[in-house]
């Protein structure tokens, strides 16, 4: 189950994209997203498909793994369609019972399932295509343009570099303790909600003890190498900054720009509204 | 106590005899409530000599997973000489050259929790060497392998200190891994009970059975042998001496 | 209880880019009331095996009889009930306590079993004692409050008050000083002895296995290569060795001795031993 949420998932192909800085794809993914809440008509959701679509041919990853990480986002995509189909006022096209479905509905509920769509896959391709180490180092970089958190962007970076550290560990870890108390009789698969709550008690406390355990003995292990937060640290890899990113910054604009255009489009698309 | 620069000491105790506590204010993570600790002739009291201290006397932890932070091997070898702000070029140099004495060169760009234990303990060893420091403590760093991983620890071990000359104490439960140290301190309650050639410190077998430490297993067949009156040193510690001792 | 293993097969991620074959084709006999030990390199498929034994992985192909009934076979009640017979104590066990008291924590298991108060009272009484710890000292106190080597008899007191007939330890001596590791070993001797439980004991230590049991499984890339009385498994040192695998030192001393002594045994592993065979040999 786990195993199929792809955000936050490193694919390394090598491609182009994969090659590119991590400022520039998170500036570009920061760009897309709120682009994203600008489309007012389908032309736009079109463009936006044809741009991913691009961008994931160039990336190398296989269409599949991408639509696996949608996959685990259905629900949440169901359930506002769901809503904004009946709960939107406006001319009537079919009735279910004591629901109406509108025009409007209509209209509303499919930019939004689009728009999630694409913000999930154009997310997920910038963490597909970044290490987690290159996306840490660019949220760092890009952190210090934002005022109130500057001071705070080295430990933010350290943290979440950590964190992507240890999951693999602590989740081998809640395997190994479950299959433990599993063989003192514990019960995890039967019972109703409450019950299965409850049964979680022996799982969590010894994995919250582990956790705290295991950043005791961390931090200790920092300082003995010397960690003193980010003052006057330096880095191996430096970020470099390199034609390619210079030339996709400029196409990025391009796109950003031809995407704003699309709300200008005035013929209709499939809605005549 | 004083321990030689190239030396390579043994530190034994049981469980709660002092020994991490010792390692720690070796290393100035913790500082002595009376005494003093001198590294390199630098007080750890002293607030100022405190980083330079901690590059001197590197430390590696009995736990592979929890003292690696970074997800990559390379950059988890690059996180000491990063904290002391050495140019990336060089932190570049050290990171290669440290792998390579560990022989883990070919596991630069792997995730740590892929590797054995064995292998993540020789990534924690490179990550010390990468700030280039003259004496390494090791607390109990095979504890949690099994016998291949602690072979490959222990070998990594001793060829830091034959090869590179690098100061060692060594802290372990296994008295096997510190039967060729240059000497060996045996802690209880706190306190330096023995000290000296392994030697003269496993011969004592009934005394390090008393505080709960073991012998290894040819000085014990020696002592055995010695006590229904057999003609043979009690100072017998390998196969090969027990082989001529027993068939003169 | 007995336990049968037949044709045990157990592949992880099955058809994905990480298959993984754990097991291939296991077939052992498990005796009632036996002391087994296993040994074999990590990845070897000793922990797989042992997860079987108690149904905590399902095979790919092949069964495990207990008492000669397939418990993959039952129902999933059934399951969880077999789960009681069979106790597994896992490595650094220390780490699965979770209650505010040491009695609490060993009654876990009994209260899953549904017993009453005053059977889990008195299994959880014994079992701490079984383990050599002070009742009436211990049992009020947090269990994170303990040393290591106390939190580890604990949890071991917790698999043992659901009194299993047979308890399968992963390592459980491993990270304890060598007093601590010869208590652990002293009391799954004695528990094997007065209790007549069977007992399998996964180890790294050949010495300890050496020392203590009847029957030696040596395990490598998921296949059984012995399963024998130690002084079998011990004289292979070949075989052993190419399995990176070693055997107790006193082992190798009897066979470099005779070169001198050609009438010294070899299959001798334990001090105890090598100091009489070479008394008797020495003396004539």
């Amino acid at each position: 189950m786990l195993k199929d949420v792809t955000i936050g998932q490193y694919y390394p192909t090598g491609s182009v994209i994969h090659k590119l800085d991590p400022r520039t794809k998170i500036l570009f993914t920061t760009a897309f997203v709120v682009m994203l809440f600008f489309l007012n008509n389908l032309w736009g959701y079109l463009a936006t498909f044809l741009i991913l679509a691009t961008i994931t041919l160039l990336s190398r990853i296989p269409v599949g793994y991408i639509i696996r990480g949608i996959k685990g986002l259905v629900l949440i995509i169901m359930l506002t369609v769901v809503l904004n189909l009946f709960m939107t006022p406006g001319t009537a096209v079919a009735t279910l019972g004591p629901l109406t479905v509108t025009l409007e509905g209509l209209k509303v509920a499919t930019y939004m399932a689009l728009r999630l769509i694409f913000l999930v896959v154009g997310t997920s391709i910038m963490t597909l295509t970044t290490s987690p180490i290159d996306l840490t180092d660019g949220m760092e970089w890009c952190m210090r343009f934002i005022p109130f958190i500057r001071r705070y962007a080295h430990e933010l970076a350290m943290m979440m570099s950590i964190a992507l550290r240890f999951i693999p560990t602590l989740m081998e870890e809640t395997e190994r303790i479950m299959k433990a108390q599993k063989a003192r009789g514990a019960n995890f698969e039967t019972g109703n909600i409450i019950s299965r709550a409850k049964n979680l008690t022996p799982i969590l406390i010894p994995l919250f003890i582990s956790a705290f355990r295991r950043a005791d003995e961390l931090a200790t292990a920092m300082e003995a190498r010397c960690y003193r937060g980010g003052e006057n640290r330096t880095r191996m890899k430096q970020l470099i900054f390199e034609f390619r990113d210079s030339a996709s910054l400029v196409l990025m604009v391009m796109m950003i720009v031809g995407l704003y255009l699309t709300t200008m489009i005035q013929i209709p698309l499939v809605f005549p509204i | 106590m004083h321990i030689e620069k190239g030396e390579f000491v043994g530190i034994i105790g049981h469980n709660g005899s002092g020994k991490s506590t010792l390692s720690k204010l070796l290393n100035a993570i913790i500082f002595p409530t009376q005494g003093d600790v001198m590294v390199s002739g630098l007080n750890t009291k002293d607030h100022e000599n405190l980083w330079t201290i901690r590059q001197t006397a590197g430390m590696v932890f009995q736990n592979p997973d929890n003292q690696l932070v970074a997800t990559i091997v390379e950059e988890d070898v690059a996180f000491g000489p990063e904290n002391l702000g050495v140019p990336p070029q060089e932190i570049r140099e050290r990171v290669d050259r440290a792998l390579a004495v560990v022989e883990m060169q070919a596991y630069a760009h792997q995730k740590p929790h892929q590797l054995s234990g064995g292998q993540k303990q020789r990534i924690a060893i490179a990550g010390i060497l990468a700030m280039e420091p003259e004496c390494i403590i090791f607390d109990e760093p095979t504890a949690m392998l099994d016998p291949s991983g602690r072979r490959e620890v222990m070998e990594t071990i001793r060829r830091l200190n034959r090869d590179k000359d690098m100061t060692v104490i060594h802290i372990t439960h296994f008295m096997e891994e510190i039967v060729a140290a240059d000497r060996i301190i045996v802690l209880d309650k706190g306190k330096v009970v023995m000290e000296g050639e392994p030697r003269m410190i496993f011969r004592q077998v009934k005394r390090l059975k008393e505080i709960g430490l073991d012998v290894p297993q040819m000085t014990e067949l020696a002592y055995e042998l010695r006590s229904e009156g057999l003609k043979i040193d009690d100072d017998v510690l390998s196969i090969e001496e027990m082989v001529n001792a027993l068939c003169q | 209880m007995s336990v049968e293993i037949k044709n045990l097969s157990h592949t992880y991620s099955e058809g994905s880019p990480f298959e993984f074959k754990a097991l291939k084709d296991v077939n052992i006999t498990i005796e009632d009331g036996s002391f087994i030990g296993i040994i074999g390199h990590t990845g070897s498929g000793k922990s797989t095996l042992i997860q079987h034994l108690n149904g905590l992985l399902t095979p790919t192909s092949g069964s495990v009889l207990v008492d000669g009934k397939d418990i993959f076979d039952a129902k999933k009640a059934e399951l969880i009930a077999l789960r009681h017979h069979i106790g597994l104590v896992f490595q650094y066990p220390e780490h699965q306590l979770f209650e505010e008291t040491v009695q609490k924590d060993v009654a876990f298991g009994p209260k899953n079993q549904g017993l009453s108060e005053e059977e889990i009272d008195q299994r959880v009484k014994q079992s701490i004692k079984m383990v050599g710890l002070d009742f009436d000292a211990i049992k009020d106190k947090s269990p994170f409050e303990l040393s290591g080597g106390q939190m580890r008899r604990v949890a071991i007191a917790g698999v043992l008050a659901m009194e299993p007939s047979v308890l399968i330890l992963d390592e459980p001596t491993a990270g304890l000083d060598p007093r601590g590791r010869e208590e652990i070993l002293a009391q799954i001797k004695s528990l094997h002895s007065q209790k007549k439980i069977t007992v399998i004991l996964v180890s790294h230590s050949m010495e300890d296995i050496g020392k203590m049991v009847e029957k030696i499984l040596v395990m490598n890339e998921g296949e059984v290569v012995f399963f024998d009385t130690p002084n079998r498994v011990f004289t292979e040192i070949s075989t052993l060795e190419s399995i990176g695998l070693a055997v107790p030192e006193v082992t190798y001393l009897m066979r470099r001795l005779k070169e001198k002594y050609p009438e010294i045994r070899e299959d001798i592993f334990t001090v105890e031993a090598a100091k009489k065979e070479i008394l008797k040999v020495i003396r004539g």
